[in-house]
């Protein structure tokens, strides 16, 4: 993992000094509120429905034990002991007091963490795939590069103030599993043909009131070109992005008025004054940095022999967890686990501080003292040995955390919604566990096989339902909470934006418009055929027809 | 005469902004810290030039325009309308680090204490600030207290 020198140290502590004069002035009334705003913003500091929410970046959504039992800490003493892991990597806390701030973020600073620019019309938190460094399909580890571009991006002054949020996430696998196509910068790594490193970039990609697929910038961006390359398009599109109309003004926007080539040509005339300039990366650049990611000596230890396998044979609910919650690591006898946050009952992405702990002292025994966050909003253990998982399997069980759902139906990923978010047009938590109690049954779920369920309650899309293999929209109708259902959105190399099936459902409606889907999924799906598979080689007609035909509505 | 920070010193605004008429042939440019717009500039550059006038840029004008200019001036004037606007930044740094611009560049408008560092970091060394805010706190957001 990465560890901050004096540099990143001063810069986190420099800052909670400078929040903590700025919340003083606010509150005896020498800054005012639309001049604080911005500054709150800044330090992931929100005013929401019931109080105020401060988003903690977990950049990349790397942890480890210490920083995420401080996590736990800060729940429990500042919070009402629980926490929220959002779809961007991000941990909210939804009950802190507003004069508190500075002093969670002077313990935040304690652990190398902190809330910068996790909201405001900056560059965020920079995402990765959740299982980068360990994948066994991975061209390249992205967890260096996004490092050095989140260096680059809190020490930019020039990008603090842009026409609205911009979102980065960078992809080292050859599966994308970092939604590249729906950031407004996207980088997927790749090999040029002579053995070059760099990326593919992508540009204008998003979710939110006007969702749209991420094209193709550069086919083939040189890995020392990546800051230059990225601060030639922030400029472009901070010069040149609307200001008047903030539902216009993210980059996909410019793109779409200038054209994919127009927009090109801006950024290209823009990098050629800075192209090789001293913004370039130097190998020793990605040296120094990758020593921080790569365990000691290039690999880890051995695991030792034991009795997994017949564990497996052993145990039925065993064998069904590692099934659906471990996965190959590039290293022989490691494995990757995920920890589901998705238990019945529980808000999706929320963890107590009790399993906060927990999470952390199984990491330190089992994961090299590292956890990762998810953007399905589960919790990863990225180097385990294959013959510990039965004491892991047990222990997570004990917390809660070991329901063998990733990627089913009841692994749904889901906003905090109208029981939080002052932004939100409906619940969309209730309606969660409505869904997951109708499909309770493990045997169905996993007969159905791997299908991805988004939520959001508004268009603002944090629970990213456009690409859902079925996605569920908070609308309001007359003051009233709807539902619009999408389905036919996927994630990944595929990438795709789900479509309206018709007019919207009540909320006790949606468990069994759910339930229609799926039938005619099963009656339809040739053999190993997932759900969206199906959906993209038979179209929406039967479906449509399935939900809003012959059965009447109770 | 209003107060500006100039190189971390508070001192005298000795310069005249720009005229609610545009100039005409007949107004004495020479030796008066005139401040024109940047089309009024490009249109009196002639007699501008060697003059000793400044320019005052809007956020969508492109500094670029004043290139052949630059060593003439010796004040550029970035406006920022609101304090979120952030296109004078990038301005600033292309004047400074792309353009080589040498000479006084101040932020004018909507500037506020706490945007001062990063105003500093993009390379503005003057600044006028907005009439309620506090010099002497302004004065120690430039000496880089946090």
């Amino acid at each position: 993992m990465y560890r901050y020198n004096q540099t990143d140290q001063r810069l986190v502590d420099e800052r909670v000094i400078q929040f903590r004069d700025q919340m003083t002035r606010f509150l005896d009334g020498r800054l005012g509120e639309d001049e604080f705003r911005p500054l709150r913003l800044q330090n992931g500091l929100y005013i929401q429905r019931h109080a105020p929410m401060l988003r903690v970046a977990i950049p990349y959504g790397t942890l480890s034990s210490p920083q995420l039992r401080a996590l736990a800490d800060i729940a429990r003493r500042y919070d009402r002991g629980y926490g929220h892991f959002t779809t961007r990597s991000n941990l909210q806390y939804n009950w802190i007091r507003l004069e508190d701030t500075p002093e969670i973020l002077a313990e935040l600073a304690r652990v190398q963490m902190h809330a910068i620019q996790t909201s405001g019309n900056c560059i965020r938190n920079i995402t990765t795939d959740a299982f980068a460094g360990v994948a066994a399909d991975e061209i390249l580890d992205p967890r260096p590069y996004c490092e050095i571009v989140r260096q680059w991006s809190i020490q930019a002054p020039e990008f603090l103030f842009l026409p609205r949020k911009f979102k980065i996430a960078i992809s080292g696998g050859e599966e994308d599993r970092a939604a590249v196509r729906f950031h407004d910068i996207g980088a997927r790594a790749k090999v040029a043909e002579d053995g070059r490193i760099g990326f593919e970039i992508f540009v204008g990609g998003g979710l939110g009131r006007t969702p749209m697929v991420g094209q193709l910038l550069r086919d083939f961006l040189p890995r020392e070109d990546l800051l230059t390359y990225f601060e030639a398009i922030l400029r472009v599109y901070n010069r040149y992005g609307r200001r008047d109309n903030k539902y216009k003004a993210r980059i996909k926007i410019l793109v779409k008025d200038l054209g994919l080539a127009g927009f090109l040509k801006e950024v290209e005339d823009e990098w050629a004054w800075t192209r090789g300039g001293p913004a370039t990366l130097s190998g020793d650049r990605f040296q120094e940095m990758e020593a921080f990611f790569s365990p000691p000596g290039g690999a880890l230890p051995a695991c030792a022999e034991g009795t997994f396998r017949k564990a497996l044979e052993d145990s039925r609910p065993f064998s069904r967890w590692v099934a659906r919650n471990v996965v190959a690591h590039r290293q022989p006898g490691r494995t990757i686990v995920t920890l589901s946050l998705k238990k019945t009952g529980m808000p999706p992405g929320d963890a107590t501080a009790d399993q906060m702990e927990g999470v952390a002292a199984l990491a330190e025994r089992y994961s090299s003292g590292e956890i990762r966050v998810s953007h399905e909003q589960n919790l990863v253990l990225p180097q385990v040995c294959e013959e510990d998982l039965p004491a892991l399997w047990e222990a997570a069980r004990a917390l809660g955390l070991a329901t063998p759902n990733i990627g089913l139906l009841s692994d749904l990923v889901c906003c905090p919604g109208g029981d939080f978010c002052s932004l939100a047009n409906a619940r969309s938590i209730p309606v969660a566990e409505a869904i997951q109690r109708r499909f309770e049954d493990l045997d169905y779920q996993f007969d159905l096989g791997p299908l991805e369920l988004n939520m959001s309650g508004c268009v603002n899309a944090c629970g990213h339902h456009h690409i859902g293999h079925i996605g569920i929209l908070g609308v309001d109708k007359n003051n009233e909470e709807w539902y619009q259902v999408t389905i036919g959105g996927r994630e990944g190399n595929r990438a795709a934006l789900g479509k309206v099936i018709g007019p919207s459902f009540a909320a006790g409606q949606i468990p069994e418009v759910i339930g229609r889907l799926l039938e005619v999924y099963v009656a339809s799906r040739r053999e190993e055929e997932i759900f969206i598979d199906t959906v993209e080689r038979i179209g929406l007609a039967p479906f449509k027809a399935r939900v809003y035909g012959e059965a009447a509505w109770a | 005469m209003g107060m500006i920070i100039c190189r971390g010193q508070l001192v005298e605004d000795l310069w005249q902004w720009p005229p609610a008429e545009p100039p005409s042939a007949a107004d004495p440019l020479a030796g008066g810290r005139v401040l024109l717009t940047l089309s009024q500039w490009l249109q009196h550059r002639d007699r501008a030039r060697g003059a000793g006038c400044g320019v005052w840029l809007a956020p969508e004008e492109d500094p670029a325009m004043l290139l052949p200019d630059l060593p003439e001036l010796s004040l550029i004037a970035i406006h920022f309308p609101v304090f979120t606007d952030g296109r004078g930044y990038s301005q600033a740094r292309l004047l400074r680090e792309r353009h080589g611009y040498g000479g006084e560049l101040r932020a004018v408008g909507d500037v506020l204490q706490d945007q001062l560092p990063l105003m500093l970091r993009c390379g503005f060394d003057a600044f006028c600030l907005r009439t309620d805010q506090s010099l002497a706190e302004a004065l120690r957001r430039i000496a880089g207290e946090p």
